[in-house]
């Protein structure tokens, strides 16, 4: 260092170089984004987008195949009466309505999934508290997802 | 009579307007105190002064800090809404202190005033503004080219192309986003609406040449993606920048590259 001046923060010496030569008269600008112990990693690769726009997506799809559910089941034919073992077993004995609930449930779960780690990104204080919450929910989501989807596929009608 | 008096009004027989009754009204200043050479707690203290409806904010912590407590801390500097030092928390909402007038904020009721929420408080209201500064920083605010060589000329840019980040340019660094942003409140790691802001700037002007890099940054798990567009940021903006619209846009240039 040939210089004795402490420099402002931010306005610092870059590694081996004096904060002022004669070729930069200006003090030199610390590299960006200096990275010390304390810093959290920075994540690379695109997965908050990815979760982002899946939000966005998601949500286009489910409010159809939502909506449409809904009046199904509770508002078209006689309404929410109609619904028995018999009604189910029909349904689910045509292949369109095992994808239109599969995919129900796969979008609705994942949905509701990471907007909850987004809750908990927002809400949760401690590391340990974020570790804990986020594990029950991924444990809750996998189940749910893994059990419906065996349900859907496995479903028999003739079950006594 | 050749010079001009103030007796004009005795000579009329009534008195001027706006000199008979004081246009001065009583106002009670409710303030955050923190001073951690005296307590570990911080406390509202009331001022009670006489101030004229239209002074602003500002002149009333002036009147508190040269006639009644020399010991209150605020930052101010320039006192006319460029400088961005004198952002606080005005009745509950991100505001200047020099641009926000006592008639405007109800001073039928006591008007509270706290340091800015999400940063360390110094003293009063002085935060560390660090953190908020190290976050500018990190978005790379300066013009990067590829070239290698000094300009010989001007780098133009056609009147569209200005315009594209125009809004952006008028951001004073004030903070009074940043700290209106419940996501920030909770996170510090997160970049906030004024780092995002700035590097919307950059990224959008056509002379600048590392938007890829900038995004990449904001791409990060704390970037832009941690925006709820809850729209604090836009409405505590004291320069009126669309700050949750310029957030939105970078979003939408890392989804289509396009910039």
């Amino acid at each position: 260092m040939s210089t004795t001046e402490t420099p402002a923060s931010g306005v610092g010496p870059v590694e081996g170089a004096p904060v002022y030569t004669v070729d930069s008269p200006a003090p030199l600008i610390e590299a960006p984004r200096k990275r010390t112990k304390k810093t959290p990693k920075s994540t690379r690769g695109n997965f908050e987008l990815a979760a982002w726009l899946f939000m966005r997506l998601s949500g286009i799809v489910l409010v159809v195949l939502v909506i449409g559910h809904l009046l199904i089941q509770l508002v078209l034919d006689g309404g929410v009466s109609k619904i028995g073992f018999a009604f189910v077993a029909g349904r689910w004995a045509s292949p369109f309505w095992q994808v239109w609930d599969l995919l129900m449930l796969w979008l609705a779960m994942l949905h509701g999934a990471n907007g909850l780690r987004t809750v908990i990104n927002d809400y949760a204080e401690r590391p340990n508290s974020r570790l804990w919450l986020k594990a029950l929910l991924y444990t809750a989501t996998v189940f749910t997802i893994l059990l419906g989807t065996l349900v859907i596929f496995t479903f028999d009608p003739n079950i006594r | 009579m050749a010079t001009p008096v103030l007796d004009k009004a005795d000579a009329a027989g009534r008195p001027e307007p706006g000199f008979a009754d004081s246009p001065y009204i009583t106002v009670t200043f409710r303030v955050r105190r923190f001073n951690p050479e005296v307590s570990a707690e911080a406390v509202w203290e009331d001022f009670q002064l006489e101030i004229d409806p239209k002074e602003r904010v500002l002149d009333g912590l002036h009147k508190i800090k040269w006639d009644l407590d020399g010991t209150l801390t605020f930052r101010r500097s320039c006192a006319h809404g460029i400088c961005g030092s004198d952002a606080m928390r005005i009745n509950g909402k991100n505001r200047l202190a020099c641009k926000t007038l006592i008639k405007d904020i109800n001073p039928e009721k006591p008007i509270t005033v706290e340091p800015i929420k999400g940063l360390t408080v110094l003293k009063d209201l002085v935060v560390d503004m660090e953190p908020f500064f190290q976050a500018y920083r990190d978005v790379m605010p300066f013009l990067v080219t590829k070239e290698t060589n000094e300009p010989t000329r001007e780098r133009l840019q056609s009147a569209e192309d200005r315009e594209r980040f125009d809004d952006t340019t008028k951001c004073i660094l004030c903070a009074a986003c940043t700290s209106s942003c419940p996501v920030f409140w909770n996170d510090g790691q997160y970049f906030g609406p004024a780092a995002i802001v700035n590097a919307h700037r950059f990224i959008f002007d056509s002379r600048d040449e590392a938007g890829e890099q900038r995004l990449e940054i904001l791409n990060d798990r704390d970037g832009v993606w941690r925006c709820r567009t809850t729209f604090n940021c836009t409405d505590a903006c004291p320069r009126g920048i669309e700050v949750t619209k310029a957030i939105q846009e970078v979003k939408r240039a890392l989804i289509t590259r396009r910039y």
